[in-house]
């Protein structure tokens, strides 16, 4: 039997208050809050935090599928599951392969890739779906949107919870859509679009899925639905489907602590409710987005013993409030911004970034074989390869040895308000790594009133910036969130 | 080492330009203005030189900007840069292609335009970048914060202790520069201005940060025997060193981020070579490279002006003081005569110049026998390093 082994969530740190956005441009203020992805953070950065999450206590090279579901895919033309392989240190005959355009992808990837265990194809392939969807600014679904991910690693073995079927509809209507060339997202009339949409195809899938298996809303224990648009239709469909209001995973605290995540939001909601299920309980996820996708788990014993994780919980309950609107506008582009003043950056090499991508992105550095000195590679002057040994200056006697994954100490630091920096004053440190070795590197996600010499940090996948169409992901430490 | 360079060469003329954000000039008028001041100290004609070692960070390539800018015909002109110790290499090769015996008078000139590059600070994204584009988003304020936030939670100094140590560095430069006509920045300020400032990279405030600037300096070396055919008071070369970092800072936990290893090494090198076997008494005074305020404080424990932890009771003690036991920063140093990179190692053997052969002014300090200069290139923790020791007379 395929079913889940692990999962994982992500949520930025950053939350903005919707009352920002009354403030901004007056109207009308919807409750509570939502996420917002940092400066430095995309679908693909956020895929990944969610996916280190997942594979908290899986050895990564056991791993032979990746699937990156979203509808806010860093390029164009370029995987992303490729991108994050690298990250996550998988094999490098892991399968990969990204799900989007659809705001069901999360929940699709995870029945075809169901589908490659069951034919025995691939034995553990990871579904992590991610969304950072723009809406115009001023705009109710502005406030609407939030920024997160999830992911499940689903396999035969060591299950936390089966898959025990899977129904999916396809149907070519869409509420939300955005072309190839557009940046925001569009809509149609609020009623038409749900009551044509998410209100009459969702309860089809999941009417669908029962009926395929010989099942009623009495056997289950959780109903797992995308957030709507407007958080009434997210009750309504479980009313709808003949489920009970109390079965219904829920909606609300999501909605006024996140907002609709996309591709992300079903699976955000699986893992909200994988972290309060018991062992036989059955599931029901249901993912809308042109079609639905339903698909019925039940938990296993095995959900006792996986051991702790951020997931959703933590990841809620971890926050900085953003100062202000404004703050959102810049760090997603949406305003001019001035030039910084005297020469600019150098240009990026694409043969140096392909030559030391392992390193970059994959987080790894050496450990001298000789003398035993972990040593990660520095952005500086010393510009790799390390070809010898800082301790003990062998030559070429070294082993690969990842960084990425490991915490350490916060050795010293600065807040530079010279250099211009997208969430001013900059924040550099170096980091001693538990286990040896030393980084210089950004900082992020930090709160700048609470720095402090000796606290504990970690490595975070980021993007530096964009520049020549290149998103220039490369690790920074972070202050242990949760 | 097999031989020392003590006493084999003399300095026998200098200039410097006024220092500061020189609109009127382009960098090959400081050349001419700054060798010109030399070429009329020595009482030599520019077609006497026959050699001559330029030394920049961001200015002009090869030896042809001396070049161009003095119509020097034909004659060997090489370019060296060593980041903030470029001043400081093209005076050590022409000291020691003179001590070579190859040449008699040489010309070693550092200049900086900087401050045509449009960038407030010093321009970090040119040459410090890595074709990954990877370097943390610091400034050079930045880079060497991350020394005085390590220091101040090593030593146990809270934020006020701490700032406080810094900022009377910075008005003791700044009652010097105030003496200096040379210098940028001309004016006095006070501990309590220091503090209030606003924080350019915690814990520097502006004025724990130098002067970025334009500016020139240029020195004629001869052999030491020749030196009295040119001038009565020349001034000896008693030590030439310098020390690299390898990155180990960066990568190795055993770097304390409260000292600059190179800035140790070549120290001693440079106490050895000259025969210096006390520093603190022996040196009289120091131009040292205080980009920052808290690279002064180390430096001063790196030279072992002052012992490791305890420069603020030396500072506090008025050591480093013009009238004090050990002045430092006569002429203001980099805070406020200001720091055109490839200018700057000149300038201080410019002051040291002065001040050895009792043309300080105002300035003047009493009976000054050896002077050293210090520049740091590169950014904490790696290092290029240059120490100098020159003296008023021979042995």
């Amino acid at each position: 039997m395929v079913g889940i082994v692990s999962y994982g969530a992500y949520i930025p740190w950053y939350r903005l208050s919707r009352e920002e956005f009354l403030r901004a441009w007056g109207g009308f203020a919807m409750p509570g809050e939502r996420s917002v992805a940092n400066y430095d953070e995309d679908s693909l950065t956020m895929a990944v935090e969610a996916s280190i999450d997942c594979l908290a206590d899986t050895d990564a090279r056991t791993v032979d599928g990746l699937i990156f579901a979203t509808t806010t895919a860093p390029y164009n033309e370029k995987q992303g599951s490729a991108i994050m392989a690298l990250a996550l240190d998988l094999r490098r005959d892991a399968r990969t392969a990204d799900m989007t355009d659809s705001l069901r992808a999360g929940a699709a990837g995870m029945a075809w890739a169901r589908d490659a265990i069951e034919a025995g194809s691939l034995s553990k392939v990871l579904v992590a779906a991610s969304d950072c969807r723009l809406a115009a600014p001023s705009s109710m679904l502005e406030q609407v949107l939030g920024d997160g991910a999830a992911a499940v690693l689903l396999g035969k073995d060591k299950l936390i919870a089966t898959i025990e079927g899977s129904y999916s509809i396809s149907d070519e209507f869409a509420g939300l859509w955005r072309a190839s060339t557009d940046t925001f997202l569009r809509t149609w009339e609020d009623r038409m679009v749900l009551d044509e949409g998410y209100s009459r195809i969702l309860p089809e899938a999941i009417a669908g899925v029962m009926k395929k298996y010989g099942l009623t809303p009495k056997d289950f224990a959780k109903l797992v639905l995308d957030l709507p648009t407007d958080l009434r239709r997210h009750g309504r469909v479980a009313t709808q489907t003949g489920f009970q209001t109390a079965q219904l995973q829920d909606g609300t605290s999501l909605f006024l602590g996140v907002g609709a995540t996309g591709a992300a939001s079903g699976m955000m909601g699986l893992v909200a409710a994988l972290e309060e299920a018991k062992p036989g309980d059955r599931i029901l996820l249901a993912s809308y987005g042109n079609g639905a996708d339903a698909i019925v788990l039940r938990v296993t014993e095995g959900i006792s013993s996986l051991g702790p994780r951020r997931g959703m919980k933590n990841h809620l309950a971890s926050k900085k409030m953003l100062a202000n609107y404004e703050k959102y506008l810049k760090w997603r582009s949406m305003v001019a911004e001035a030039p910084p003043q005297g020469p600019g950056r150098g240009l990026i090499s694409l043969s140096a970034m392909h030559r030391d991508s392992r390193i970059l992105i994959g987080g790894y550095g050496k450990k001298c074989l000789r003398c035993g000195t972990p040593q990660f590679f520095q952005g500086g002057v010393g510009y790799p390869p390390i070809r010898v040994c800082i301790a003990c200056q062998a030559k070429d006697q070294f082993e690969d040895y990842r960084f990425a994954g490991r915490k350490g100490v916060l050795f010293s630091f600065t807040q530079d308000n010279l250099i211009p920096a997208m969430d001013p004053p900059a924040a550099v440190g170096v980091v001693d790594f538990d286990g040896g070795g030393r980084a210089f590197l950004d900082l992020t996600d930090r709160d700048v009133d609470k720095m402090e010499v000796g606290m504990k940090v970690e490595l975070t996948l980021r993007k530096l910036f964009f520049e020549q169409g290149i998103h220039n992901y490369f690790w920074k430490i972070r202050p242990i969130r949760c | 080492m097999r031989e020392s360079i003590k006493d084999k060469v003399a300095i026998i003329g200098m200039g410097c330009t006024r220092f500061g954000e020189r609109w009127d000039a382009s960098a090959g008028d400081m050349i001419v203005e700054a060798a010109s001041e030399a070429f009329e100290d020595a009482g030599v004609e520019p077609k006497d030189i026959q050699a001559a070692w330029g030394g920049t960070l961001w200015t002009g390539l090869t030896g042809m900007t001396v070049g161009h800018a003095l119509k020097l015909q034909f004659i060997p002109i090489t370019r060296v840069e060593n980041a903030c110790c470029s001043g400081t290499e093209a005076l050590r090769n022409a000291a020691y292609a003179v001590a070579s015996g190859v040449y008699d008078l040489v010309l070693a000139v550092g200049y900086e335009k900087i401050k045509d590059l449009g960038s407030p600070g010093v321009p970090m994204a040119q040459g410090s970048g890595t074709p990954t584009q990877v370097f943390p988003q610091a400034s050079a304020p930045g880079l060497f914060a991350m020394l005085a936030t390590r220091y101040f939670a090593r030593y146990g100094l809270g934020r006020e202790e701490g700032k406080t140590m810094l900022a009377k560095i910075s008005v003791k430069s700044h009652d010097n520069g105030f003496l200096n006509p040379k210098a940028h920045l001309r004016r006095k300020i006070t501990v309590e201005q220091v503090l209030a400032a606003p924080i350019i990279a915690w814990p520097l405030g502006l004025f724990d940060c130098c002067g970025t600037s334009d500016g020139a300096a240029a020195a004629i070396l001869t052999r030491a025997d020749m030196a009295r055919s040119f001038k009565d008071d020349p001034v000896y070369i008693k030590a030439l060193q310098v020390a690299v970092g390898f990155g180990a800072g960066d990568m190795r936990t055993d770097y304390d981020y409260t000292h600059v290893e190179e800035a140790y090494r070549a120290g001693q090198a440079a106490y050895a070579e000259a025969g210096v076997t006390n520093p603190r008494q022996q040196i009289s005074m120091a131009e040292v490279h205080d980009c920052f305020s808290i690279t002064e404080a180390i430096v001063m424990e790196d030279l072992e002006f002052s012992p490791r932890g305890r420069v603020n009771e030396d500072i506090d003690a008025g050591i480093f003081l013009l009238t004090g036991e050990l002045p430092v920063q006569p002429d203001g140093g980099l805070k406020c005569f200001g720091h055109p990179v490839g200018a700057s190692g000149v300038r201080m053997i410019y002051e040291c110049y002065l001040q050895l052969r009792g043309k300080a002014g105002e300035r003047q300090i009493k009976n000054p026998k050896l002077g050293l200069t210090h520049n740091q290139g590169g950014q904490p923790p790696s290092a290029a390093v240059a120490v100098s020791i020159v003296g008023r007379d021979i042995g």
